[in-house]
């Protein structure tokens, strides 16, 4: 029998420490992986974490990968906050890419960039709706949204296949399952930096990105809606005695979560895709959940916690191509740093005892 | 029964004491109890009932003191070898398992393998030849309040107990339902089992049983014979004669009604919920009113009907607010911040996540009641340099002391916190104050300095509500008096001259 009692009081250094020390451990997990698997565990590692970072065009690409991640992300911890467990921000993100792609297929000869912008609305719109789904049957019904939203990502993704297969699919495109590609007002161009030029494959919307997660932290920290958010999540009953709407919460974050995962999506193929195609994400929706935990729930956090999640993942795309490393390692390394956060997160409020539970009297005692 | 009473003694406990670090929650008590006896367990919150009878049931170990069990010394460390000795216990609260049937949730609870059908066949038998028939196979969640009771107490005589402990049982039921029980407990008396019924209610204590202990503040300070005491005398032993000298506050003379409620009625919402019935209420500027009454009579569902909490939809309920120069203010229909904005002030019971959040600051805390006040939040930005100040405030003028600046709220003690969440209130200078249990599980200096406060206020010409078990608190500070019993408020009292037990009486539903 195991047995976790609260602890009294957590210090704050812990608190900054564990997402430090679930990132080593997991690395060093990964190391011992690597030589159970043959390979030279050092080199590996440097492959993976560091040689992704040796050129500065890498460092854009890094952004890029890091940006939908970190959008997400955002509206994520702003959903754990409150307690509302959305994990369905994969399936926002393609009805998202959807919204933003019926107005970019319908109107293809626009050129202006002005165009981004009511892709963009659409985008969320969209991405709001599919998220709005759980909301109402939690509210309504007490559905759990874990189940619902997970499952909804499901759903989108067929709808999206079935689109791209057919009624949204190019004629021209030789039976390959892709819509037209997208008209020049619907596309988000690269970014020149002054003095340095282009960066890899970096586009407007990474600093975007982090103007997101900004304005995240500012409600979340200074108003008065971030601050319903905290207190419902922490205390739902506290939240009724101060007046505030629990119910208005949910349905609040979920759609405010949906919008954003939803806006990633329009992000992902106006900035790298150009056209509807079966796959437009590359499981951010699932991955932003570990940078929202690796992030400690801070949306200033997301930043440093997506592009450490973006690295792992470009990691994994090279030492594939250099040394042959299985791409489902990365899955393997993702799965350990959650493992690692959540364990972290729970020895921090729990002491763990291991034998028998005791009986109630010896706990009066020592209480 | 006669043979009953002449064999020995069942149970006895010998100078039994229970500590709760510097608490005496039971203080040398002397106990016995005999084959086929049906006792009574009287006392008020507090007074050591439940403390006593979780020793018996082995859920915790006396301190000091023995118990014997047919002579034999008596120890126990888990309710699994009180069973296996005989002893049952029937909880107020269930613990059924909603989804199983009435044959699965019993067969749970026996030790070792048992046969299926053989098992439904004896739960049909027993609980036929008890008249209580319940039928195996029914799902626990479609059963009655009353049935699942019946599943309990079943699950207990399926263990031949030789002694059940019935922990206020008829809280839950209708009166038809309650004399049915007491057939129940009168036949299963009659076959030699010894019953404990731990009660507040006294005519059900005169009713049922021929002796009744009454433990106050951890001592037993009777044992009589519960059929020759009158429910008075019985009242007056259950609260004691220390609360009859207490000095009275005196009501203002000629006050003018601060709150008027009318016709406020509340169903219950679960099954252990209680209903409010048709509560009406004034109380007046300049006054302090009680609200006594035992716990679990409606007082949690009265003060969320009141802070705004739960809602009363009914067309015929009102709350009036009287203000100074300005129209009456409605309040039936508002929620917790309108009611604060109209000037009411609201302190409930619980400290932890309900009055304050421990893991926030005591400055984000005071944004929980003071969200509506324009310096507060405005276009939805907080302003922080205002909680902080004003939490500062009410460190400073509440005595509030504090483990370093601006802590989380679980940092302070329980005395600490109270005090800022009372003067939280306080210092907004409300019309109306309503407060449950203000003292409760805090230090006894914090306790004086929260009771002058309220009397402070009410000399300003607030009014206060004041919920509270704690009648010593009740009798020194309240103006006027009131009691809920069982969802329903008592008429109200001039607290000068109302006697502790006909307070007593009020509370256990027979005055």
């Amino acid at each position: 029998m195991i047995t976790l009692t609260p602890r009294r009081h957590v210090a704050w250094q812990l608190t900054l420490l564990i997402p430090v020390i679930a990132v080593l451990i997991t690395i060093l997990a990964g190391g011992v992986i690597f030589a159970v698997l043959g390979y030279e565990p050092l080199e590996t590692l440097f492959e993976f974490f560091i040689k992704p970072l040796s050129q500065p065009y890498q460092f854009g690409n890094l952004m890029v990968k890091a940006c939908p991640l970190i959008i997400i992300g955002t509206g994520l911890v702003f959903c754990y906050r409150a307690n509302i467990w959305n994990i369905g921000a994969e399936g926002q993100l393609i009805f998202g890419a959807l919204g933003a792609g019926l107005l970019a297929l319908s109107f293809p000869d626009v050129t202006s960039k002005w165009f981004l912008v009511p892709m963009a609305i659409a985008a969320m719109l969209a991405g709001g709706l599919w998220a709005f789904v759980p909301a109402v049957l939690k509210v309504r019904f007490n559905t759990n949204e874990i189940l619902v939203s997970l499952m909804l990502t499901y759903v989108a993704g067929f709808f999206l296949d079935w689109l791209v297969r057919g009624p949204w699919r190019d004629p021209m495109s030789f039976g390959f399952p892709l819509t037209p590609s997208y008209g020049d007002g619907a596309l988000i161009s690269g970014l020149v930096l002054p003095g340095i030029g282009r960066l890899g494959q970096l586009h407007w919307a990474v600093p975007l990105s982090f103007v997101v997660a900004f304005i995240g932290w500012f409600v979340m920290r200074h108003t008065l809606t971030g601050f319903q958010v905290r207190v419902i999540g922490n205390a739902p009953q506290a939240g009724k005695f101060a007046g505030f709407k629990p119910d208005r919460v949910t349905y609040g974050v979920l759609i405010a979560s949906g919008g954003l995962a939803g806006l990633a999506g329009m992000i992902e193929v106006s900035a790298n895709i150009g056209q509807l195609q079966p796959n437009v994400s590359f499981g951010y929706g699932f991955t932003a959940i570990i940078v929202v935990f690796l992030a400690r729930l801070n949306p200033v956090a997301v930043i440093v916690a997506g592009l450490v999640v973006a690295l792992a993942e470009l990691g994994g795309d090279a030492a594939q191509i250099s040394l042959g490393v299985p791409k489902v390692v990365t899955g393997v390394f993702k799965g350990i740093l959650l493992f690692m956060l959540l364990s972290g997160e729970t020895l921090t409020h729990y002491h763990i005892r291991f034998g028998r539970a005791q009986t109630a009297s010896r706990k009066h005692q020592e209480g | 029964m006669k043979q009953t009473n002449e064999q020995g003694i069942l149970l006895e406990a010998r100078q039994v004491s229970k500590y709760f670090g510097d608490f005496v929650a039971n203080d040398k008590i002397d106990f016995a109890i005999r084959p086929g006896e049906i006792l009574a367990l009287l006392g008020e919150n507090g007074a050591g009932k439940s403390t006593f009878v979780k020793m018996i049931y082995g859920l915790l170990a006396p301190d000091e003191g023995a118990f014997y069990w047919q002579s034999k010394p008596l120890t126990l460390s888990s309710p699994q070898q009180a069973r296996e000795m005989g002893i049952g216990m029937v909880f107020q609260h269930f613990s059924l398992f909603e989804m199983l049937t009435v044959a699965e949730n019993i067969e749970l609870a026996l030790q070792g393998v048992h046969d299926r059908e053989k098992l439904a066949e004896l739960i049909v038998e027993k609980s036929t030849a008890y008249g209580i028939p319940l039928n195996p196979d029914s799902l626990t969640a479609d059963l009655s309040v009353s049935q699942r009771q019946r599943v309990e107490i079943l699950r207990c005589l399926l263990q031949d107990p030789k002694l059940l402990i019935m922990d206020e049982p008829t809280s839950v039921l209708t009166p038809q339902e309650a004399n049915q029980l007491f057939d129940v407990i009168e036949q299963l008396a009659d076959s030699g089992c010894a019953v404990l019924f731990i009660s507040h209610k006294l005519d059900e204590v005169k009713r049922l049983t021929k002796r009744a202990v009454i433990l106050r503040a951890g001592q037993k300070v009777a044992d009589v014979d519960s059929k020759k005491q009158s429910a008075g005398e019985l009242a007056a032993l259950m609260v004691g004669d220390e609360v009859a000298h207490i000095k009275r506050q005196s009501a203002p003379k000629q006050s003018l009604p601060r709150l008027s409620i009318s016709a406020l009625s509340r169903p219950a919402e679960g099954p252990f919920n209680v209903s409010l019935k048709q509560i009406e209420l004034t109380v007046n500027q300049g006054e302090i009113l009680g609200i006594a009454g035992i716990a679990g009579n409606g007082q949690t569902e009265l003060m969320d009907a009141l802070t705004g909490e739960w809602i009363d939809k009914s067309a015929t309920a009102s709350i009036l607010l009287h203000k100074d120069r300005q129209a009456d203010i409605e309040l039936i229909r508002q929620g917790p911040t309108e009611r604060r904005r109209a000037g009411v002030g609201f302190v409930p019971e619980e400290r932890n996540g309900h009055a304050a959040i421990g893991e926030l600051s005591l400055s984000e805390n005071t944004l929980l009641t003071t969200h509506h006040i324009e310096q507060a939040s405005q276009y939805d930005l907080v302003n922080d340099n205002f909680c902080r100040d004003y939490a500062g405030q009410i460190t400073q003028k509440f005595d509030v002391r504090l483990p370093s600046k601006n802590p989380q709220a679980s940092q302070l003690s329980g005395g600490n916190l109270q005090k800022f969440v009372v003067g939280r209130e306080i210092l907004k200078s409300p019309d109306l104050l309503v407060v449950s249990q203000p003292t409760w599980g805090v230090d006894i200096g914090a306790a004086i300095f929260i009771r002058k406060a309220m009397l402070k206020l009410a000399e300003e010409g607030g009014a206060v509500i004041m919920i509270s078990q704690d009648l010593e608190e009740i009798f020194s500070i309240s103006h006027r008096i009131a009691v809920i019993n069982n969802g329903q408020l008592s008429k109200t009292y001039d607290a000068a001259t109302i006697t502790a037990q006909k307070v007593g009486l009020l509370m256990g539903g027979a005055g």
